[in-house]
């Protein structure tokens, strides 16, 4: 019945419908249950096609190859990594630093732009949320990983212990890893808040017992009362107000923890706002690089339209804009201020062995994204995909610079030296990547990919009239 | 549509919810306490030695002195266990068939030493010289307990990071005149000169007493 409508639903949409600039929010065709039906039956059905279990079997390998290569590292300690004197922090900080970004453009869509009452939100936020979770688990293990005895990470914790000592509170690195437990632990609450209402619209549209099992229990006994409404509304707000400050407080004590140390290219002032700018434009890039490939897998023309694309096109030039801004001023703070140190270092990004990184970076988070002033442009599906991952990889190159550049230029010449990442490196990078992969593709695969309680408001609004 | 769950499922899903956290306190709890305990410490607990040598009959009882057997503890970061031939200058006189001392005997005829189980240790990573504590006026039974009462010797002290700090960062208090340092039933009375006095006379510098490296070099 279920699949029926759905099959239904599908002929409605023209599929394969590339975005326009004159779509509506969400396609007037669809009705409460047709979308209801079309976004219940993917997690439903039987099988799956081939391009989801070739995918994810593809990012299983590298979850395999990250569990080697984490093994290898718990094995034989960080001298499998590339870092030495004087470049101690390598990957591990550069990835923890460009995943926990990418994670803020979930975070950032669903809770701010709730609190800001927007329409267009209600389809991308479940996709952006999960993006947020997994971004940022992903994250979550580099810190670990780049302790040298990661079986004693608790030491973290502030608590009384039995060697009387307790975290130093002055440095922004302990604050660092309560700002990402807080993170972490608050955006999978969220996430799983958020998904209460659509896990009891599954249980009640799944036909077998197993289902429904499975979705009844995460539903948590919900069944859509007035007074269960009520309250979940006032928790929704709540949580949407605690998460909206969150993602900054985040990104601003990520930029802290470089800027606390008296290093060159760190120690400056403009590093949290930077930092923030930074990972608004990489976590809008990366929910667009994904939004595009499962809008056409799923289905989703009706719900993802022109409009998201035109939106988040914008977004993302926006803090492209804010983030060139940071360098210019980065490049005039070192010029204005008085430190020789910083000028040398400054001229050896510009002209250097790694200029090419540091070109690389303005080339594709500042350039490349101007591309998006234009309409057309934003509307395209392909160009959009290859501005993202421009962005996304100028991102990374963006972190290279400032963790290996600054470290290998200390203020003493006489302790320069240099930076070349390992095969576990590279293989601890791609396997998060794979990670990454896997949880999103098992996410939409068991999950509603569109808030549907939510995306029913945008109908109900969005009615024509004699409907 | 008929119900998905029955109603005593609420009633265990509760439960199962309450037992989640119960078990998450419970096991912190565990994990926190443990290193606190005696028995993780090794503390209040004597180990089984060659011989159950007596301090209470040796020293409170005989009258002899810390060092004459831990001969270097003035002199050298190790206290220094004695040779089988500190045992036999009075064993070779008396108690000389005593069964009870056998493996000492053994150890002379064979000119093996006794292998004797450390009683109080400290991490290797840990830098602990005897030496300077003995001569800034802290007394053996600080960190050994009443040795010259123990029948047989156990490790009186949790000897954690924690106990190291509590005097380093507030010394004053646990010192004692020279002539108490080797007596081990010695506790603070009214006689005692003032902390600071004491801190003065023995010229503790208080101020990097702390820092990571006095004790991890």
């Amino acid at each position: 019945m279920t699949l029926l409508q759905a099959q239904l639903a599908r002929d409605i949409s023209a599929e394969g419908r590339p975005p326009h600039e004159n779509d509506p929010i969400v396609a007037p065709e669809q009705t409460l249950s047709s979308m209801t039906s079309q976004i219940c039956a993917p997690p439903l059905e039987r099988t799956w096609p081939l391009w989801w279990k070739l995918s994810l079997a593809a990012a299983l390998v590298f979850v395999f190859i990250l569990v080697v290569a984490i093994g290898w590292l718990f094995y034989a300690g960080v001298g499998i990594w590339g870092i030495d004197w004087p470049v101690v922090w390598g990957f591990a900080i550069l990835n923890y630093v460009w995943w926990i970004a990418i994670a803020s453009g979930g975070t950032f869509i669903s809770a701010l732009f709730y609190l800001a009452e927007v329409e267009w939100r209600s389809a991308l936020n479940r996709l952006a949320e999960t993006i947020t979770i997994f971004a940022a688990a992903c994250a979550a293990i580099y810190p670990i990983l780049h302790l040298g005895r990661p079986w004693l990470f608790y030491w973290l914790f502030p608590y009384p212990n039995v060697m009387g000592v307790w975290p130093q509170f002055r440095s922004p690195l302990l604050w660092d890893f309560v700002a990402i437990l807080t993170y972490v632990v608050s955006s999978i609450l969220f996430w799983y808040y958020g998904l209460v209402p659509d896990l009891a619209t599954m249980r009640d549209k799944a036909g077998a017992q197993d289902k429904r099992r499975f979705y009844g229990v995460f539903a948590l006994g919900f069944r859509g009362s007035q007074n269960a409404w009520r309250y979940y509304r006032i928790g929704y707000g709540l949580l949407a107000a605690a998460m909206a400050p969150l993602v900054i407080s985040v990104h601003s004590i990520v930029g802290l923890d470089f800027a606390g140390a008296a290093t060159v290219g760190w120690h400056s002032t403009e590093f949290p706002p930077f930092f923030v700018f930074g990972a608004l434009l990489s976590g809008f890039a990366t929910v667009m690089l994904l939004a595009i490939p499962v809008r056409r897998l799923l289905r989703l023309e009706d719900f993802i339209t022109g409009r998201h694309f035109d939106i988040l096109g914008k977004l993302l030039l926006t803090s492209s804009l804010c983030v060139g801004y940071a360098y210019l001023m980065e490049a005039f703070t070192v010029f204005y201020g008085p430190d020789a140190a910083e000028k040398r270092l400054f001229i050896d990004k510009l002209t250097g062995e790694l200029a090419p990184v540091y070109w690389a970076t303005i080339l594709f988070n500042v350039v490349a994204p101007q591309s998006m002033w234009r309409r057309s442009v934003r509307l395209n599906e392909t160009l959009v995909v290859l501005i993202s991952l421009f962005v996304i990889v100028g991102m990374w190159c963006e972190r290279y610079v400032i963790v290996v550049m600054s470290l290998r230029r200390t203020h003493l010449p006489s302790a320069w030296g240099g930076y070349t990442p390992t095969i576990w490196d590279w293989l601890t990078l791609f396997g998060t990547v794979g990670l990454f992969i896997a949880g999103l593709l098992i996410a939409i695969r068991l999950l509603p990919v569109i808030s549907m309680f939510e995306m029913r408001e945008v109908i109900l609004r969005n009615a024509r009239p004699e409907k | 549509m008929g119900s998905v769950f029955r109603p005593a499922a609420n009633f265990w899903a509760s439960l199962a919810l309450l037992l989640l956290a119960v078990a998450f306190v419970a096991s912190s709890l565990i994990v926190w306490l443990w290193p606190h305990s005696d028995y993780a410490r090794r503390a209040n607990w004597a180990p089984s030695q060659p011989v159950p040598f007596s301090h209470r009959h040796h020293v409170t009882g005989l009258g002899i002195d810390c060092r004459y057997c831990h001969t270097a503890v003035e002199v050298s970061s190790n206290a220094g266990m004695p040779p089988t031939y500190t045992c036999m200058t009075c064993h070779s006189q008396i108690w000389t068939k005593a069964a009870v001392l056998e493996p000492v005997r053994n150890s002379l005829k064979n000119d093996q030493p006794l292998v004797w189980r450390r009683v109080t240790d400290v991490p290797d990573f840990v830098y602990f010289n005897h030496s300077i504590h003995i001569a800034k006026g802290v007394g053996c039974s600080s960190c050994h307990g009443d040795v010259a009462n123990m029948a047989l010797t156990y490790k009186a002290k949790s000897l954690t990071m924690q106990f190291c700090l509590d005097c380093h960062r507030d010394p004053g208090p646990r010192l004692r005149p020279k002539n108490k340092i080797f007596d081990t039933s010695w506790t603070r009375d009214e006689t005692t000169p003032a902390p600071e006095l004491l801190l003065a006379e023995y010229g503790v510098p208080q101020r990097n007493l702390t820092d990571c490296s006095i004790c991890h070099r």
